[in-house]
């Protein structure tokens, strides 16, 4: 026992010469992410954007570990036990799904964990349920359709029929759109969540007549329902948010999405230095553009190390308000950290459109300019 | 709410109704002549989609990925059959729940290890691109419209086949007694291979055509899956036309359920809360009525085995 | 030995095994094996009451997962009314929420019987293939009820945001917790033992059988059937009421099928019919899973190839394997 107490001390002594000269303390990061079955693609993304960041960086001090949640909940709760208890990480990361992070996120927080959320911002946790150890680097759930509610506006549609499937996302998703949409709304249809045929509905659209139709269909359901639009005919403008348009679905639905406008706060042709050195190295690490999912994920790392650089991980109030600061160039800009610490970030509006012979967005304008989500007053912080 | 829009829901679940019948029809074949529950089904359906986007984007020519997808599918369902199916006919239900349900997880995870994560590009051939006018001023899609022809065609095969061939006799023999066809000196280990691969042919057929439509990705066999096992058992298990007519029945029940169920509760409730409560309901619907018909009649509608 | 001593004495080592295991992880300051642990006997409780239904009353339920999840959302639900302090109705009487772990468990028991008892009515009418499926359709029925319920999180599913209390106990601690769980396996599996020994088992076991031999003896097998679904469903429901205060969390995933066919793993895995069967499957399990699970994206692979293997090469399941065939087997 003693031996391995001098030990300790020896170990303290030397990190102390060290934090002396440079901050650097090692900090263990979790991540537990959906790495397989399906919905998997965005869970690599966030991975390979983490990695990325981490790899140029070069920091030794940060120690990541990685696990499958296979877009369990059961699951992704037993690996975070896991990840407190056994490997004794300091912060956690990783999670796609609002539903699994409903499940992982309070009990993490509350045990004095760091979350950073590369992905998904359920409402609950950026208003009452907000919480100073949680930190979004993503997106609050509402930003996206909020936006394309207010460029439906600014651009004038008079009539919109807006569809989501029926579970609480596809909700805050219609609702979020109705905050900001100032037009009528022809129709508002519920869909079964994962649902793969889409005749009914898209008849349901021919018959409506409206001038435009928004849809949020994340993932299989976004691209059935893109082809077999495409195939029937009508000619009524589509748009969304950015998920059923990014980069890795549009392999898969390209042709038949082209011309679609989608709000994302993030592009690939944004012009920060930044983003273009962002955009070029990921694609040379990994051989394909990168999504938003890889940028969230990209960002999410660089808060960690920015923080890094100037606070201990172990002083937990140090450290939180390190990563507030965000003291980096991120491929959006800046980023801002609002009270509830979510981001207030422009959204802006993109147009799918083929490149060569890849299909990709292409930047049309901004929809709102620095925004927040409509949460952030119910947070006492 | 016009009759247009209404004769055009009612294609739409016929639509559906047919490329169930797709899937249905081998599960219900094997089930009746060799007397095997198949989970696997829907992954035979995923292989035929992944072997039709992969040739149809290799080559160009949606046809020769349609080929494709027969022959994949045929040539996995027989080495199935040869490697697993085959030691699971004495089994009971239990055992074939499982080894099915491995299966599954097996063709999932060894898919997604060769192709990836990512959905794979499928899209409709040019030729069937886009709408067609038919009387009364209906735009409908033509793709649609061929599938609706394909799947007849094929019901209409099969009857032939099963009725008027030796393949069909034996089928049939098969079906009302096991023992007899063996002392007839039929090889009965080449029938049950052929059969299993006939049905693994038609779901792989299903998935190639439905594959133009929907997102070809790893697990989208599962839903159809169990759409088609709500299917046969409706219909009766064993029995092809039970199938046929069962399929139809699910089509359209999930369709217009969809369709009318929201705008019915529109009748007494507010707008967002009607939809959602409609769209609740409708995705109950088929499993309520699987429930009714087995109220009435436990053995389905046209119950194979008297 | 012979060779139903051997099984004895396998449950034992079993029994002993899993109960020694987290004071061990304790005292190696390894506190995650304790939850893991829990995981396994919370699952093996699923299994239990699932055993009861498949390989006593040889009733193969496809649907289970849907008393795991009423038992979970009855833990979710009550304890969500009272940490928000919002009584559960106010028309005729004020109802409380409650976070007692006793009251929980009585209400998570009824409801999944209560539900089994409906479904069992419908369902038990069929047989064969038909029973498979209609359970089946009865589970995910139940599914998409609870993922488009805005009441109670539909998809996103609930947060239990402390556990809930037992008298006497701090349940806070895992290891505390695990021994709860622990204790509940026992008695469930004890009672098993009871009914398969008693006149009940013995006329559920003819019933499997020969129906209208026992209809002779003034037996009647649908209602015999009916009580052993209902009770299997209601080992379950408890099951799924301490996996929602183990992970402080429900969601519908815990009624899809995927979940019933896990927890029909869990007793193949085993050994169909015997008593320890369930707690071996789902040790097996989740050993599997956060091995492999840590070792490859893949592992799901492996976990068919094993299974496969298991059903066609080793059908008594492990206890099988090592303790030999049963008379029934």
């Amino acid at each position: 026992m003693v031996k391995i107490n001098l030990l300790k001390a020896g170990l303290v002594g030397l990190s102390l010469c060290v934090a002396g000269t440079a901050m650097a303390k090692p900090v263990k990061v979790g991540m537990i992410t959906t790495l397989s079955g399906g919905g998997s693609g965005l869970g690599i993304d966030v991975r390979d954007g983490f990695m990325l960041a981490v790899k140029q960086a070069g920091n030794k001090d940060l120690e990541v570990v990685i696990e499958d949640d296979a877009r369990k909940p059961g699951l992704a709760v037993q690996i975070a036990d896991k990840m407190i208890q056994s490997e004794k990480v300091d912060i956690l990361t990783g999670i796609i799904w609002s539903n699994l992070a409903m499940a992982v996120v309070p009990s993490a927080v509350a045990q004095g964990k760091i979350y950073i959320s590369p992905n998904a911002g359920p409402s609950q946790l950026a208003g009452k349920g907000c919480h100073p150890n949680y930190f979004n680097a993503s997106f609050q759930n509402d930003n996206l359709p909020e936006a394309m509610g207010a460029y439906a506006t600014k651009t004038g549609v008079k009539s919109t029929f807006i569809m989501a499937p029926n579970y609480p996302a596809g909700k805050d998703v219609l609702n979020g759109f109705k905050r900001f949409y100032k037009g009528k709304l022809s129709s508002e249809v519920y869909t079964k969540l994962g649902q793969t045929d889409y005749a009914a509905e898209i008849a349901q659209i021919r018959a409506s007549k409206a001038e435009s139709v928004f849809v949020f269909l994340p993932g299989g359901m976004g691209i059935a329902f893109m082809k077999q639009y495409a195939q029937s005919g009508v000619d009524i403008p589509v748009m969304g948010p950015a998920f059923s348009f990014d980069q890795g679905i549009l392999k898969a639905v390209g042709p038949v999405a082209v011309g679609v406008k989608n709000t994302s706060h993030w592009s690939k042709d944004l012009k920060f230095p930044a983003n273009k050195a962002f955009v070029e190295s990921f694609q040379a690490e990994y051989g394909r553009l990168p999504s938003l999912y890889a940028v969230q994920g990209f960002d999410t790392a660089s808060l960690i190390l920015s923080a890094m650089k100037t606070a201990d991980v172990k002083d937990t109030d140090a450290f939180r308000a390190a990563i507030k600061k965000a003291d980096f160039d991120s491929p959006r800009g800046k980023l801002k950290f609002g009270n509830n610490q979510h981001l207030i970030q422009t959204i802006y509006v993109r147009e799918v459109v083929k490149e060569g012979d890849i299909y990709t967005n292409k930047l049309e304008g901004i929809a709102l300019e620095n925004h927040q989500d409509a949460y952030a007053s119910q947070c006492k912080m | 709410m016009t009759s247009v829009l209404f004769i055009e829901q009612l294609l739409n679940g016929l639509q559906f109704g047919v490329m169930l019948f797709l899937m249905a029809a081998g599960l219900t074949l094997v089930f009746g002549v060799m007397g095997l529950i198949n989970l696997a089904h829907g992954a035979l359906y995923m292989v035929g989609a992944y072997a039709c986007a992969t040739v149809a984007n290799y080559t160009g020519s949606f046809w020769l990925g349609l080929v494709a997808s027969l022959v994949a599918a045929a040539v996995a369902g027989a080495v199935v059959e040869i490697l697993v199916i085959r030691r699971l006919y004495k089994r009971d239900h239990l055992d074939q729940v499982l080894a099915t349900f491995a299966l599954i997880l097996i063709f999932s995870e060894g898919t997604r290890w060769l192709f990836g994560s990512f959905p794979l590009f499928l899209n409709v051939p040019d030729i069937l691109s886009g709408p067609i006018e038919l009387p009364g001023g209906l735009l409908y899609p033509l793709y649609r419209f061929a599938l609706i022809i394909i799947g007849c065609l094929v019901a209409i095969g099969l009857y032939l086949l099963i009725a008027k061939t030796r393949l069909g006799i034996r089928i049939r023999a098969g079906e009302s007694d096991r023992e007899m066809i063996a002392a007839l000196g039929v090889d009965i280990r080449l029938l049950y291979t052929i059969v299993f691969a006939l049905g693994a042919a038609l779901a792989g057929f299903a998935g190639g055509l439905v594959g133009a439509l929907q997102s070809v990705q790893v697990g989208m066999g599962e839903p159809v899956l169990i759409l088609a096992f709500v299917v046969i058992v409706i219909g009766g298990i064993g029995s092809i036309k039970g199938a046929l007519i069962g399929a139809i029945l699910v089509g359209m029940v999930d369709t217009m359920g969809r369709f009318l169920l929201p705008s019915f509760f529109q009748l007494f409730m507010n707008n967002s809360d009607a939809t959602s409560v409609g769209s609740a309901l409708a995705s109950m619907s088929i499993y309520i009525l699987m429930a009714l018909v087995l109220v009435v009649k436990p053995k389905g509608l046209f119950p194979a085995h008297g | 030995m012979d060779k139903f001593d051997r099984e004895k004495a396998l449950n034992v080592l079993i029994a002993l095994s899993l109960l020694i295991i987290p004071f061990i992880a304790i005292e190696m300051d390894e506190p995650f094996y304790v939850t893991l642990a829990t995981r396994v006997v919370v699952f093996a409780i699923a299994g239990v009451g699932l055993n009861l239904a498949l390989g006593l009353g040889g009733l193969i339920s496809f649907g289970h997962a849907a008393f795991f999840g009423i038992g979970g959302y009855a833990a979710g639900i009550l304890a969500s009314h009272a940490l928000n302090y919002e009584p559960l109705m106010t028309s005729l009487f004020e109802l409380n929420g409650t976070t007692e772990m006793l009251i929980i468990w009585g209400v998570a028991v009824v409801a999944s019987g209560l539900a089994a008892l409906i479904i069992g009515l419908f369902s038990l009418r069929t047989s064969g293939v038909y029973f498979i499926m209609i359970t089946l359709a009865f589970g995910q029925m139940i599914y998409y009820f609870a993922i488009s319920w805005p009441a109670y999180g539909g998809e996103d599913g609930l947060s239990i945001y402390v556990r809930n209390k037992f008298p006497g106990v701090n349940t806070l601690d895992p290891i505390n917790f695990f021994l709860i769980c622990f204790t509940l396996l026992m008695l469930s599996i004890l009672l098993i033992s009871v009914l398969k020994n008693s006149r009940f088992g013995a006329a559920l076991q003819a019933a499997r059988q020969n129906d209208e031999r026992l209809s002779t003896v003034g037996i009647h097998p649908f209602k015999i059937r009916l009580t052993t679904f209902v009770v299997s469903a209601m080992i379950t429901g408890l099951a799924g009421a301490l996996y929602a205060d183990l992970n402080r969390f429900v969601s519908p995933s815990m009624l899809s099928w995927h979940t019933s066919g896990e927890i029909m793993v869990f007793v193949i895995l085993g050994g169909v019919g015997r008593l320890f069967g369930p707690v071996v499957g789902a040790a097996l399990f989740i050993l599997f899973e956060s091995i492999f699970g840590g070792l490859t994206e893949h592992w799901m692979l492996f976990l068919g190839l094993v299974l496969l293997a298991v059903v066609l090469f080793a059908r008594g399941g492990l206890i099988g394997v090592i303790a030999g065939k049963t008379r029934h087997g």
